[in-house]
């Protein structure tokens, strides 16, 4: 009766860039990599109270583990280039999120010795205001970024070589 | 009461040409001497006097308030005395350089690559005067009064606009 179901109970059907995103989506590693206060935070996010386990984001101390760079803290120009040196080990697909108020535009570090904005070098996907943000902020942002990772096109074609990936929220 | 100071007396006995100034405010004693004695009264300081810890030194931009537009400043302490003293010496604009505290204490090594890195001072006879705070290839010298803070590429923070 009803609807015939050759394949049985256990089969979902889906694409295969859902399957990919789901995947990626669900095991962010993020680069061990803190630079100020925003850094206690970020590890305070990720201890047993708030527990970024829950989520598959699990702290890696290689770039070359990790596909997400977490920056977090005041970025300043003698760092910026060790900054570029850890993303460029990170293989692909990897993804920026720039935690704080310095790391999004400078803060309240309107000098010549500060970066204003990460987004000068990297290319940010996601932005955590707050100084620090709280650990429910990064969580939230964190999951901002699975939200991202979950809406991208052409995941698994890009892995095989056919074309780029597509994230349809930049225009 | 500066002039009862057992190292401000001594300095007079010595070096009574070299000695410019002696302050003292508030229990602190600052001498200042001449730019060509330094080193000789520094010398003299922690041989005969047991100045034997340079706390730090640093210095000054006195940019338009002074006719000496740098002021050196050696801030010495007496482990065996435990005592304090603050030695300045006037460095002009047009003449910036002053000779080591490194022949007197080692540690004057990194403290004198801060002040040449950050206020442009150089130091003669230093073994490795690099810049330690801001990158190799820096332009300028921050702490100078007209550097621009935000700065030199970029337009000045003229305040909030709304």
């Amino acid at each position: 009766m009803g609807v015939d179901n050759p394949l049985g109970d256990n089969i979902i059907i889906t694409c295969l860039d859902k399957v990919v995103n789901y995947a990626r989506k669900s095991s962010i590693w993020p680069m061990t990599f803190g630079l100020a206060c925003c850094a206690i935070e970020m590890m305070a996010t990720g201890a047993s109270s708030h527990d970024l386990d829950r989520f598959g984001i699990i702290f890696r101390a290689s770039p070359r583990q990790s596909d997400c760079i977490i920056i977090a803290g005041t970025v300043t120009r003698k760092m910026l280039p060790i900054i570029q040196n850890v993303y460029d080990q990170m293989p692909e697909p990897k993804w920026v999120v720039a935690m704080g108020a310095c790391a999004c535009s400078g803060g309240v570090f309107d000098t010549y010795s500060v970066v204003q904005g990460v987004d000068e070098a990297l290319p940010v996907d996601v932005y955590i205001p707050g100084c620090p943000p709280r650990p429910e902020a990064l969580l939230y942002g964190l999951m901002k970024l699975q939200d991202k990772i979950w809406n991208e096109k052409n995941s698994f074609g890009s892995t095989i070589g056919l074309g780029d990936r597509i994230d349809p929220t930049v225009a | 009461m500066a002039e009862n100071n057992r190292a401000v007396v001594k300095l007079r006995e010595k070096f009574a040409t070299s000695i410019i100034d002696v302050v003292e405010f508030r229990g602190e004693v600052t001498v200042t001497v001449k730019r060509e004695d330094i080193i000789p009264v520094l010398s003299f300081l922690k041989q005969s006097l047991q100045f034997n810890l340079l706390t730090d030194e640093t210095a000054v931009d006195y940019l338009g308030k002074k006719e000496d537009r740098f002021m050196m400043v050696y801030q010495l302490y007496s482990i065996p005395n435990k005592d304090c003293i603050r030695i300045k010496t006037p460095v002009p604009e047009a003449d910036c350089r002053i000779q080591s505290a490194t022949q007197v204490w080692r540690t004057a090594n990194w403290l004198e690559r801060e002040v040449y890195d950050l206020f442009g001072i150089t130091f003669d006879n230093h073994p490795d005067l690099r810049r330690i705070l801001m990158t190799p290839d820096w332009e300028g010298h921050p702490l100078r009064k007209d550097y621009p803070l935000q700065g030199p590429g970029r337009e000045p923070y003229k305040g909030r606009l709304s």
